[in-house]
């Protein structure tokens, strides 16, 4: 038990401090496998409203309800995803926040990249000012400038359009201040050999700090496209028809028109948290280490 | 374009380490940075910058959707002072606030610590509490309809464990409010463990191996050593977490509707009712800008509170 706890310490520090570390004895410890057990029994409960969704979803609709609760109903009925996707139309709203939301995600990379280049590279007039600007609007809150861009939208004749849904969120300052802060990180001495080779600014962003600074940028693809994702407020407002409707804005619609076929209900539900909890375990070695640097994420 | 030497660079980079841009100006960068800055620029105006004081202007006009705006000074100001919808609303947003905030700092400051290096596994573990921080809010919010509604998963444990229903969370003025701020505080405090776990695995081992040393146990620990280390984290995510906090609006629109009456309507759904479903573009404008002010304010205290709590003196 002691050289356990010893071992897993000296794990988690770096090499060269490993050696310095006596191990002490730690007293009155509970042993390590009743707080492994205990924290899996606290995750379990944790998850279990998603799993609880996932039973449900796989429900006869008169199963739905029963006391005392029963986790599974007669057959495992997957058609019930296929019913989902069918109704409303829900697969037409999966498609339309694909779209959108990888629109959204490209335009903010590259606008993000390219304002982070000029603020963290270039030396011109008044370029800390205007960063400061920038970073002043972090603070706004999105519902302060809703109205007035509901207006713009209206007079651009945007309403019910991908672009309306795009374009408003994708120059927010949030993503020019992420990529700045990791660009500054990349040494100078790598962009002035590039520029004695020759090389221009495009060059150099493009192959000098781009291929360094690939987890910032994974890190705020991943943020921007689950923001674009989840957003509700916006297109609450923006859109009112199937054409452009989204996932959240679906899932609502859903509820409203049919909200006691709770099996349906929670086949939708599942398919759309999928995407992003998808991208969440297939990248969370970046999403840890941005939220750790940035400290912001996807709020 | 002006190349320096190597030499030259080298030196500049050591002076400015990572703390900042190069400074001072240089031949040829404004020019080059034109073509860079442009793209962001023209959004960042047209989306950001110009809906912000527009959003000012307009909330001082009687401003429908059809029909020409009015100038009304601060009449929409006047009218929220007494509006008893608004006083309402800002009420609950205070409630879900001070309930909130608190619950979430403590649950994931607790769950951090907690997934120390005693436990195998860790990143998993991060990984699974912060799952819900990256779903869609609505997708949350319907799941938890279906487990808080009567004869839902949580009435019928309790009436097959106990012979006792839970009440009807999401039909009792006195329930919805707090089954809205457990629905929330599940689905967001896996953002802040990350923050305070990765803050946890920055300090020093050997800081409280010393604590240990001189006979503190693993609470003194925490709270003497790791605590006092992780401040700046915990001011961080304090001030992030407030901030959203009073944008409350998805979870409350789907879960409730703003009700039973209107024990849930928040100020961002007020907001919404007034613009989107009234269409009063101006009063809807002056409630975002009492939201702001307050952010603002909130944010500015905490700010000057720092100094008597957070330890930068790393």
């Amino acid at each position: 038990m002691t050289s356990d706890v010893a071992s897993a310490r000296s794990a988690a520090l770096p090499p060269t401090a490993a050696g310095a570390v006596t191990p002490t004895t730690p007293r009155r410890r509970r042993p390590r496998w009743v707080s492994q057990t205990l924290l899996t029994i606290v995750a379990l409960i944790f998850l279990a409203p998603l799993v609880w969704m996932i039973l449900t979803a796989l429900k006869a609709g008169g199963e739905v309800f029963s006391t005392p609760p029963r986790p599974f109903g007669d057959a495992l009925l997957w058609g019930n995803f296929s019913e989902a996707l069918a109704y409303l139309p829900f697969g037409r709203f999966l498609l339309n926040t694909l779209l959108v939301a990888t629109l959204g995600t490209l335009i903010t990379l590259a606008t993000s990249a390219l304002s982070a280049y000029a603020f963290s590279r270039l030396r011109f007039r008044f370029r800390d000012g205007i960063f400061f600007l920038y970073l002043g609007t972090l603070m706004v809150p999105q519902e302060v400038v809703v109205v007035p861009m509901f207006l713009i939208m209206q007079r651009l004749g945007w309403v019910n359009t991908f672009q309306a849904l795009i374009l408003p969120w994708a120059f927010t300052a949030f993503g020019t201040f992420l990529l700045r802060q990791f660009f500054l990180t990349v040494p100078m001495e790598l962009e002035e050999a590039a520029k004695i080779d020759g090389c221009g600014h495009w060059r150099i962003l493009r192959s000098v700090i781009a291929p360094v600074a690939a987890p910032a940028f994974a890190v705020l693809a991943v943020f921007t496209f689950i923001n674009y994702w989840n957003s509700f407020l916006w297109p609450l407002i923006i859109t009112n028809d199937v054409s452009t409707t989204t996932v959240p804005l679906g899932l609502n619609l859903f509820l409203g028109q049919n909200g006691q076929e709770w099996q349906l209900l929670m086949a939708a539900a599942t398919i759309s948290m999928a995407p992003t909890v998808l991208l969440v375990l297939v990248l969370q070695k970046y999403l840890v280490r941005g939220i750790a640097l940035s400290g912001l994420g996807g709020r | 374009m002006a190349v320096t030497t190597p030499i030259v660079v080298a030196g500049d980079t050591a002076a400015v380490g990572r703390r900042g841009a190069p400074q001072g100006y240089r031949k040829g960068d404004g020019k080059s940075a034109i073509p860079f800055l442009t793209p962001g620029a023209i959004g960042f105006l047209a989306f950001t910058l110009f809906p912000v004081f527009a959003s000012l202007a307009m909330s001082l006009f009687d401003w429908p959707v059809l029909g020409s705006p009015s100038f009304l000074g601060l009449g929409n100001y006047s009218e929220l002072m007494s509006d008893t919808t608004f006083r309402t609303a800002l009420i609950n947003t205070l409630i879900f606030v001070v309930l909130y905030v608190p619950i979430n700092i403590v649950v994931s400051l607790g769950l951090a610590a907690w997934i120390s290096p005693r436990i195998k596994g860790r990143r998993f573990y991060r990984v699974v509490f912060f799952i819900p921080a990256v779903t869609p809010m609505v997708g949350n919010a319907v799941v938890f309809g279906l487990l808080l509604t009567p004869n839902g998963l949580i009435d019928s444990t309790m009436k097959s464990l106990f012979d006792v229903g839970a009440p009807n969370f999401l039909g009792s003025t006195s329930w919805a409010m707090p089954a809205v701020v457990m629905m929330s505080v599940w689905q967001g405090f896996g953002y802040n463990l990350l923050v305070f776990s990765a803050a946890m695995d920055a300090v020093p081992p050997s800081l409280t191996e010393a604590a240990s040393i001189d006979g503190a146990g693993t609470v003194r620990q925490f709270f003497s050593v790791v605590l006092p280390l992780l401040s700046p984290s915990i001011f961080f995510a304090t001030v992030l977490t407030l901030i959203s906090s009073f944008q409350v609006f998805t979870q409350a629109y789907v879960l409730t509707g703003g009700g039973p009456g209107s024990s849930t309507t928040t100020l961002v759904m007020y907001l919404y009712q007034s613009g989107f479903q009234f269409f009063r573009l101006g009063f809807a404008s002056a409630i975002a800008w009492v939201l702001f002010v307050i952010i603002m304010f909130i944010t500015g205290l905490q700010f000057l509170a720092q100094k008597r709590w957070v330890h930068y003196d790393q």
